[in-house]
């Protein structure tokens, strides 16, 4: 299992490589001077300075390993610094935003906590709410439980997030007022009532994003649990005289798992894309909302970072769900 | 070889595709579903000839008018058939913006999904159909498949605006952009069933058979291959033509879509939103507009998968 994990680890590596050098390219071919955009109220010596931390005017390969450099070396030595108290990145140039003239990364790292949570919840509750009605949709197959989990999945499906937002909020904070319409990230918990109205604010955003979720993974489970149920390893389970609980939720469930856990970890791509449209809509700070005002302002700095730990966490989760598959059906470990 | 002598058959063969269609009629939810896209890409097609009120004039004089149906539980409200979906806070006609932004959602929809489905076959079949480029084309699909498709959509729209733009004008230009970038990173999933389609055909009989009298690759992908897995194909178009929709929508709502004069479904989505409160039909509108149109084609690419599942169809 370790060697396993080791070289699934080492796979990743050529992946982030290639997504970096998509998103360098990207920016690369993007037509324009880079440094047009920049207001004229930069001074000239920090314009000489942006030039420098870009590396305008040098062949591509030079920047892209200086690119490289500073986001893989030098960011951590300051992750480092900052845990330790260590100076390993002192006169280092780090990537330095357009907007804020400051240090990508600070920026990133405060708001990193309130995406990774928001969608963090969401994509836990909705795993947990659809394995139940794919599981037991599965078992009672064209049971009228069956058909209406049938129609509610497709609905969840086709119905897109920028169109449950706005419409979750007219039911729920407009009508009935139940819960804030914008999330408050200055929030902190220390009390009882303040978890209340943390957890107030959360759900809205949470179930706009885990409606997908629960939708094309229950429609999943219930392929996987149908495509098991009917197998001779069932049978003869059953023949033993195993309870039936044993049978499905033990025997049937974790063979069922194996093409659910691929599903849900190719299903983050899509929940990072719709966490960006959530945040816009309730107004959270993450970085799905920094990355579009990143946009607009034309901070090629910020938008490569942001882009690049999207993909980071996407490749992350895969990782996760590899390790999982692994453990979960013994065979691909020793492919 | 006697029996050979009578040339022609007693009753003509039955089509395969008369049989999926047998299939596809007892599938109510398809049914609807093709019946609705059908109707609603007729309804976009000609519906502006029927309406002909200009989607883009402005008048102030009828502006914030009500649907039609408000009148049913409230008789003084302000509406009028000269406008049954209403007006905008300009004075636009509603119907009208919602016939031409439907033909502009569902011309994105299916030209992104036309050129999903030829990346995906092409790439699909060459490495199904070439051993020594299975490795490499596969190992890439795995590398876009991890990419993360909104972020960079949003980039690559955002920077390659203007140069379009001035190339082929306001509208020419985002079209081009949207559906070469939706192609671009949505024919994984087609590749990679096309591919696996592929080498189950490739050990067939027929094929053997097909190569031993001397058929040239290109001849043998494009009869003896493609119209075998016209199938998968088809159901990842269903699916393609729905996320393509859902995209360019997306686009649109986060406000990197078509220019502004330019009415599509997720644009008015996005414009209606600030004032939701007085008017909830304005975001309600194009957003049912949209969940319909992907609804229908998700039942319909449900329908297609059963009856193009010959071991389904019998039953």
């Amino acid at each position: 299992m370790l060697t396993f994990t080791i070289r699934r680890l080492i796979l990743s590596v050529p992946t982030l490589l290639f997504i970096s050098l998509v998103i360098f390219l990207l920016l690369e071919l993007a037509p324009g001077d880079p440094m047009a955009q920049v207001p004229l109220t930069v001074p000239p010596e920090v314009k000489e300075k942006m030039r420098e931390a870009l590396g305008l005017g040098q062949p591509m390969h030079i920047r892209f390993w200086k690119w490289l450099v500073q986001f893989f070396w030098i960011e951590p030595q300051v992750l480092i610094d900052h845990m330790f108290g260590t100076a390993y990145s002192v006169g280092d140039l780090r990537v330095i935003s357009w907007q804020t003239r400051s240090p990508v990364m600070d920026t990133v790292v405060q708001r990193i906590p309130q995406t990774l949570w928001v969608v963090g919840t969401a994509y836990i509750v909705g795993i947990l709410i659809a394995l139940p009605i794919g599981i037991y949709s599965a078992y009672r197959q064209y049971s009228v439980f069956d058909q209406c989990g049938t129609f509610i999945t497709m609905i969840g499906f086709s119905i897109p997030p920028f169109f449950t937002g706005p419409l979750l909020i007219v039911i729920f904070s407009v009508q009935l007022g139940w819960f804030p319409f914008i999330y408050d990230t200055t929030h902190v918990v220390n009390d009882w009532d303040s978890f209340v109205y943390q957890l107030r604010q959360m759900i809205l955003p949470v179930m706009v994003l885990s409606l997908q979720t629960t939708a094309q993974i229950s429609r999943y489970m219930r392929a996987s649990m149908l495509d098991n149920l009917n197998q001779d390893y069932v049978r003869t389970a059953r023949a033993k005289g195993l309870s039936e609980s044993v049978v499905v939720m033990v025997h049937v469930l974790r063979n069922s798992m194996i093409p659910v856990v691929t599903v849900i970890a190719l299903g983050m791509p899509a929940i990072f894309g719709g966490a960006i449209i959530t945040e816009q809509i309730f107004s959270v700070n993450g970085i799905g909302a920094q990355l579009i005002t990143a946009l607009f302002a034309n901070d090629l700095p910020t938008v490569q970072t942001l882009t690049f730990i999207f993909a980071m966490l996407i490749v992350f989760f895969n990782l996760i769900a590899d390790i999982l598959y692994g453990l979960l059906d013994p065979r691909i470990r020793y492919d | 070889m006697t029996d050979l002598s009578n040339s022609t058959p007693l009753a003509p063969p039955r089509s395969q595709w008369l049989s999926v269609w047998d299939q596809l009629k007892k599938h109510k939810g398809a049914l609807m579903g093709g019946g609705f896209l059908i109707f609603i890409t007729l309804a976009v097609l000609l519906g502006p000839f029927v309406w002909s009120l200009d989607p883009q004039k402005i008048d102030y004089r009828s502006r914030d008018f009500r649907p039609i149906y408000h009148l049913l539980f409230d008789s003084d409200a302000k509406a009028a058939w000269g406008h049954p979906l209403g007006t905008d806070q300009l004075g636009r006609d509603g119907l009208a913006n919602i016939l031409a932004g439907g033909r502009t959602s569902m011309a994105v929809g299916w030209s992104a999904m036309l050129l999903t489905l030829f990346i995906g076959t092409l790439v699909g079949v060459i490495a199904g159909y070439f051993k020594r480029l299975d490795g490499p084309l596969m190992r890439l699909t795995d590398l876009f498949l991890s990419l993360p498709i909104l972020p960079l959509l949003l980039v690559a729209v955002t920077l390659f605006r203007q140069p379009l733009r001035a190339n082929f004008g306001p509208e020419g230009g985002m079209f081009i952009l949207i559906v070469a970038i939706i192609g671009i990173t949505s024919w994984m999933p087609t590749a990679r069933i096309v591919r696996g389609d592929v080498l189950a055909l490739k050990e067939r009989e027929f094929i053997l058979a097909a190569r031993s009298i001397g058929t040239q690759p290109g001849a043998m992908i494009w009869r003896h291959l493609l119209p075998n897995v016209i199938s998968p194909i088809m159901v990842s178009a269903t699916l393609g033509l729905a996320a393509a929709i859902i995209t360019e929508s997306a686009l649109s709502f986060l406000g990197v879509g078509f220019p502004s004069d330019f009415p599509t479904w997720g644009k008015m989505l996005a414009d209606a939103v600030q004032r939701m409160e007085e008017f909830p039909e304005r975001v309600m509108l194009p957003g049912i507009a949209i969940s319909m149109t992907v609804l229908s084609v998700n039942y319909l690419g449900d329908g297609l998968r059963d009856a193009l599942d010959p071991r389904i169809r019998g039953r």
